[in-house]
């Protein structure tokens, strides 16, 4: 199937590139929505670097610009939204792109055949009236105009097999799948073209756990395969720490801290990463009160001076009430930053923002083995005699 | 299915050895529905048998996953909707159908708090209806009785608080005052669906953490459904695991966490997010619940079970003691003799596992 896969493209103008290579680069990126004096940032400063075949967990509460942020690097905001600093570079297999000057034709060639999305509720995106072969084919027709029907039927089947869903769904409607099906459905759709960069924004917040992570596995198992980077934005940290690579935790529009998943887990270094880390309750152990973080998150429109998480920062000083804090480059095995005056030189952190980074990776999602063959068999929710998961094949 | 002549209670009646404040026994709830083209009538098996305690001073959690019915049993326990058949006990006696008697008893909070406060009025009023239609002032005036409410659930200064909108207010801090307008009848039992799921991350332990205060500190029953294993764990004092309209295993809250017996609970358990855990685990059973109008034959679970047998197909198990006030409905653990069952089943499931290796080897 990946074979298959491989042979739509094969030139590529730009210098060959690797896993690992940076294919997006997010520096100093602003967003408000309004152009007054009254408007609100919801977007601010905002720099992250995304890998080629890396997870790049975004985590942040609702109202921290994380959307905001996903919207803004594909130039699919709406007004009254407006970028108003920073720079997006897309390096990608055809060439180098600067994404927030670029026209809207370029923009509409890289938008799904190298910078996919998959939105938010993406369970209400497919159309009602269409079937999910018409769906799948619609994207092909508009991209690749070499192919011919037959050719577009047959790379849709093979899509839908990807996502471990027999090709005979092609003629069913949205409404005839399960929610788990749906997302897959888009998740087939949004890597029909082979994108580079795939973001998806909560794909699985309205599902059930189980089928949760089965889509995860899948996507893990399909970065693997096909080598695209993923920008994979949510709202559950405990969820990101076992699938992400690096994880970047937004608070009021800002990046306030920036490190490989582990480290993050095991030794945050900003007290927002510590309290809502702190806020999800463990499945072993001793049961122990805890706090989770005082206060709710800021009215963006009245954003607080200084480091904008100080009201409810157990350690805030004074300096953290007058000036904000920059993203500090910190000492690391990995690359990791904070935004906070505690790792700032001069200043001591306290013991549980200074614990020391962990050497192991921790458990991570992993690709099931003989996971497609499970699913394929899954395709009917109706039908009782489901195979087990990985015997089958 | 109203013969209680050989009825067994969900869980740990026992320890408690007193009367429970509100009790289901056997509820069950079928809606019919419309179905195909012939608009045959067809009947959504929602609930399905499901027995329940709710003791003073503990927090009773159902967990479930969507569809599995522990919304339909959380609105029966409220009475807003009339069992198809079974019994709803409040202090060992029958409760009444409906109607302030019964409800100045029971209270339920809804899981939106966007949606449960009506925009156009201030907490005074919001507060001050229950406290007027069900006389529950007493000899505090109004307006102070409102305030001992919002103290009581935490939103101080409350002489700020009486005076505020709904669109004032933070979710959190809508779901505490949703939380109050329930107290405000002087209830024995709290119900509350998904309570903390619309609420952003960082407060949801906030509320959780008042409603652990409420038990202790007024005794309340507490009923918590929830889809999060990991806050139940954290906050009941015994969890009912529900799937597809049944419960297939409940028990005290972290022996059953712990120690998951049933083969559901199992796969709930290794889905669950974790970033403490050792190594990635396998998803045995992976799949999607059944349609609940044509359910599976016997035990529900059976088409996706890694261990089903014949029996599964034929037979729905009953609940089965698997330790101190555990109990599971899996036929895996049906035993002679159930005072050893605990370690029977313990080796039954490691025995299990290590059977079934080989065969995930092959695929």
């Amino acid at each position: 199937m990946s074979g298959l896969l491989g042979t739509q493209r094969t030139e590529s103008a730009g210098r060959p590139r690797s896993r690992g290579d940076v294919v997006l680069d997010i520096s100093g990126l602003c967003v408000d929505y309004g152009f007054t004096d009254d408007a609100v940032h919801a977007v601010v400063d905002a720099s992250l670097t995304l890998r080629r075949g890396e997870v790049l967990g975004l985590a942040g509460e609702s109202g921290s610009g994380k959307s905001t942020l996903a919207y803004a690097v594909t130039r699919l905001l709406r007004a009254p939204g407006v970028i108003t600093a920073g720079e997006v570079r897309f390096h990608g297999k055809a060439g180098d792109y600067d994404l927030l000057t670029a026209d809207a034709e370029t923009m509409r060639e890289l938008r799904w055949s190298q910078l996919a999305v998959v939105f938010q509720s993406a369970m209400n995106a497919l159309n009602p009236v269409l079937t999910i072969g018409s769906q799948l084919t619609d994207v092909l027709k508009a991209h690749r105009p070499d192919l011919n029907r037959q050719a577009r039927k047959d790379r849709a089947a093979e899509l839908l097999n990807l996502v471990g869903i027999t090709a005979d769904r092609l003629s069913s409607y949205p409404h005839e799948l399960s929610g788990g099906m749906r997302q897959r459905v888009m998740i087939a759709m949004a890597l029909a073209l082979e994108p580079e960069v795939l973001i998806m924004d909560e794909p699985t917040t309205a599902l059930d756990v189980v089928t949760q992570r089965e889509i995860l596995e899948e996507l893990v198992g399909l970065r693997d395969r096909l080598g695209f980077a993923v920008l994979f934005i949510t709202h559950d940290l405990s969820l990101l720490i076992e699938l992400a690579d690096t994880i970047a935790v937004m608070y009021a529009g800002r990046v306030v801290e920036y490190a490989p998943a582990a480290a993050l887990f095991r030794s945050p270094r900003h007290p927002y990463t510590a309290g809502l880390l702190n806020s999800f309750p463990g499945l072993h152990g001793e049961r122990v009160a805890m706090t989770g973080i005082p206060g709710s998150p800021p009215d963006l429109r009245h954003v607080p001076e200084g480091c904008p998480f100080n009201p409810r920062c157990r350690y805030a000083m004074d300096v953290c009430r007058q000036d904000a804090p920059v993203l500090l480059t910190l000492p690391s095995a990995g690359r990791r930053a904070a935004s906070c005056w505690l790792q700032a030189e001069g200043f001591i952190a306290p013991e549980p923002l200074a614990l020391p980074e962990p050497t192991t990776l921790g458990a991570r999602i992993v690709a099931r083995p003989g996971a497609l063959a499970a699913d394929l068999n899954d395709s009917d929710p109706q039908d009782p005699y489901i195979e087990a998961a990985g015997s089958a094949l | 299915m109203t013969d209680l002549s050989n009825y067994v209670p969900a869980h740990g009646a026992a320890p408690y050895g007193q009367v429970p404040a509100l009790e289901a026994r056997s509820l069950t709830k079928h809606f019919p529905v419309r179905g195909g083209w012939s608009m045959r009538k067809a009947v959504v098996h929602a609930v399905e048998d499901v027995n329940l305690v709710l003791h003073r001073g503990t927090v009773t959690s159902v967990v479930g996953e969507s569809g599995s019915g522990k919304s339909t049993l959380a609105r029966m326990l409220a009475r807003l909707i009339e069992p198809t058949a079974g019994q709803v006990l409040l202090d060992g006696k029958p409760a009444p159908s409906s109607g302030r008697a019964y409800s100045n008893l029971v209270q339920l909070v809804l899981q939106d708090p966007f949606a449960s406060l009506n925009p156009i009025h201030g907490m005074r009023y919001i507060l001050g209806r229950p406290l007027k239609i069900h006389g529950t002032a007493g000899e505090l005036g109004m307006d102070d009785a409102i305030k001992d409410l919002l103290r009581r659930v935490a939103l101080t200064p409350a002489e700020q608080f009486i005076e505020k909108m709904p669109h004032e207010l933070s979710g959190g801090q809508r779901q505490r005052v949703a939380i109050a307008r329930a107290l405000a009848v002087r209830p024995e039992v709290l119900l509350a669906d998904e309570p903390v799921s619309m609420l952003d991350v960082s407060i949801r332990l906030g509320v959780l953490n008042l409603l652990a205060d409420l038990r202790d500190r007024e005794r309340l029953a507490i009923l918590y459904v929830t889809h999060d294993i990991a806050s139940a764990r954290y906050l009941a004092d015994t969890i009912a695991v529900m799937y597809a309209g049944r419960v297939v295993e409940a028990g005290p809250a972290v022996q059953l966490t712990d120690r998951p017996q049933h083969p559901y609970t199992q796969l709930l358990l290794s889905a669950a997010p974790d970033p403490d855990r050792a190594e990635a685990p396998s998803l045995a059973g992976a799949g999607s619940p059944p349609s609940l109008v044509s359910p599976p034959s016997g035990c529900r679970f059976h088409p996706r079970c890694p261990f089903a047998m014949a029996k599964c197909a034929e037979q729905a198990p009953p609940a089965f003691p698997v330790g101190p006030g555990q109990t599971s409905a899996c036929w895996l653990h049906e035993t002679p003799t159930p005072k050893t069952s605990a370690t029977v089943s313990a080796s039954a499931v490691e025995e299990r596992t290590t059977r079934s290796a080989p065969d995930e080897a092959q695929g």
